[in-house]
């Protein structure tokens, strides 16, 4: 079957303007977003907002900045869970940290870390298995606000619940409980734990390599990129990662339909485990 | 023109319906199916492996930005919705639909969106609402839509909301759903 590009209707044409101009005049760049999840993300908004087409809406992103933030937190998804897919935690106990122990000190990228839920998660993993004193994890996003809950690493009582059953999948070895301290139904996590994390604000598609790291661990979030930009946004991983350096991607996505694919070995196949080969 | 993407959702009692649908399907049908069976989050790949057993058709769980080959059958992975581009799947972790993740609207308004009038919706056996407003958006944009008669399904709901909120092409029970679907996606179908 030869696909012939469909032709573009006219709400692609407007959410392509769309992108465009809010690139044009903020920086922020969506082009290269996955355009069917775009779509619903800006069919959603326009709801949200009570706004009656994605015309009136390029009039709001020209006059109104505080609409144009709430856009770009609208834009993106930020589902995040602690030891989401414990089986994945479970791989990088045993097949990972074997490696991570060779090391004299450690860095670890989490890219698009969101709320920051992964990043405590890995925090406690490398705490019982002894090497976070040697780990260094620069846990980034592209979104100021998201950012702002993971540094604070305060959640809701209400998830720990969930967490806790997560935590013992993972393989966790103490009591959940011990991570943090309940508080008007909030869960404070142990500060402690993010005294070898340093979080700040990355963009995958615009900003560089910044560092070179032992671990890549980028989950969920290439899912949300079209073919072009999760090659382009594998170039820049590739090149911070060290020789034999370990890349890790969300449970459904894979190196496979990407130009990286012969670059890597895969570590652990079915947990998207990778390892760069030289 | 040819259809080339058949969408299929259902919820409750889809597991036997779907297993009926695959196996009356011959193993050179020449379109791509791609499926949304509602699940628990935390179901594994059994689905997949559970269906194959009944077809020749190559059954396979979705990883983000497969390409859409025809004669293949796809399965939404558990937690993920499922959407359709020209050409290839992706995948989002968006909040549920109707409580739904995946969720069978998604799958059909997306697909709607890609593929227009080259795209068949089907609505099986199903306990809730999720399937309805993409069934509508697959009419909408002219593609073929058939749904389960409610009489024949294990769970009415779904075929009974979907028959009163979209003016369906085909009402029909399970057996002759395949028998259709063969039908249309034949060479001379349409
Ligand atoms: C679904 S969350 C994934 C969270 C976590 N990694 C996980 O798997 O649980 C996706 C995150 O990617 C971030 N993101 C989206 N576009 C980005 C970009 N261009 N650069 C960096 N982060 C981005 C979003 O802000 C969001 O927090």
């Amino acid at each position: 079957m030869v696909l012939e590009k469909s032709v573009l209707g006219p709400e692609d044409i407007e959410v392509r303007l769309l992108v465009d101009r809010v690139y044009q005049l903020y920086g922020y760049d969506f082009r290269n977003y996955a355009a069917a999840s775009l779509k619903r993300r800006i069919r959603n908004f326009l709801r949200m907002e009570g706004l009656a087409s994605i015309a009136e809406l390029q009039r709001c992103v020209l006059q109104d900045r505080a609409c144009v933030e709430r856009l770009l937190l609208g834009l993106t998804v930020n589902t995040t869970a602690m030891f989401r897919d414990p089986s994945f935690y479970v791989a990088f106990r045993e097949q990972v940290v074997p490696i991570l122990r060779t090391y004299p000190f450690i860095r670890i990228w989490h890219a698009g870390c969101s709320t920051g839920q992964e990043v405590y998660s890995m925090a406690i993993l490398l705490q019982e298995t002894g090497i976070y004193h040697r780990c260094r994890i620069y846990a980034t996003d592209t979104n100021e606000q998201v950012l702002q809950t993971a540094r604070n690493g305060i959640y809701p009582q209400s998830q720990m619940q969930e967490y806790t059953q997560l935590y013992l999948k993972a393989g966790g070895s103490r009591s959940f409980s011990e991570y943090y301290t309940a508080s008007h139904g909030s869960a404070i996590l142990r500060p402690a734990l993010r005294q070898h994390v340093v979080f700040g604000l990355h963009n995958l598609v615009t900003d560089g390599s910044f560092n070179e790291f032992n671990v890549i661990l980028c989950r969920n979030v290439l899912i949300y990129f079209n073919q072009t930009l999760q090659n382009q946004v594998h170039k820049l991983f590739y090149s911070s990662l060290c020789k034999f350096g370990i890349l890790g991607l969300g449970k459904q996505e894979t190196l496979r339909f990407t130009a990286y694919e012969h670059q890597y070995e895969p570590l652990v196949r079915i947990e998207k485990l990778y390892r760069r080969r030289d | 023109m040819a259809f080339e993407l058949v969408v299929v959702g259902t919820s409750l009692g889809g597991l036997s319906a779907l297993r009926n649908m695959l196996r009356s399907l011959p193993r050179d049908f020449p379109t791509a199916i791609a499926i949304v069976q509602h699940r628990h989050k935390d179901s594994d790949i059994a689905l997949t492996a559970f269906l194959q057993q009944f077809t020749s058709l190559p059954v396979g769980e979705v990883e983000d930005k497969t390409q859409i080959l025809p004669g293949h059958v796809y399965m939404a992975p558990a937690n993920y919705h499922l959407l359709v581009e020209p050409g290839i799947f992706s995948l989002s972790t968006d909040e549920p639909v109707s409580y739904a993740r995946p969720s069978i609207d998604v799958l059909l308004e997306s697909a709607a969106d890609a593929y227009g009038e080259r795209l068949i919706g089907v609505l099986l056996t199903g306990a809730n609402q999720d399937g309805v407003q993409g069934l509508a958006a697959v009419k909408a944009r002219g593609g073929a839509t058939i749904v389960q008669s409610p009489e024949t399904a294990e769970c009415p709901v779904l075929p009974q909301a979907a028959i009163a909120s979209v003016s369906v092409d085909q009402v029909l029970p399970l057996s002759a759903i395949t028998a259709h679907l063969i039908h249309l996606c034949s060479p001379a179908g349409r």
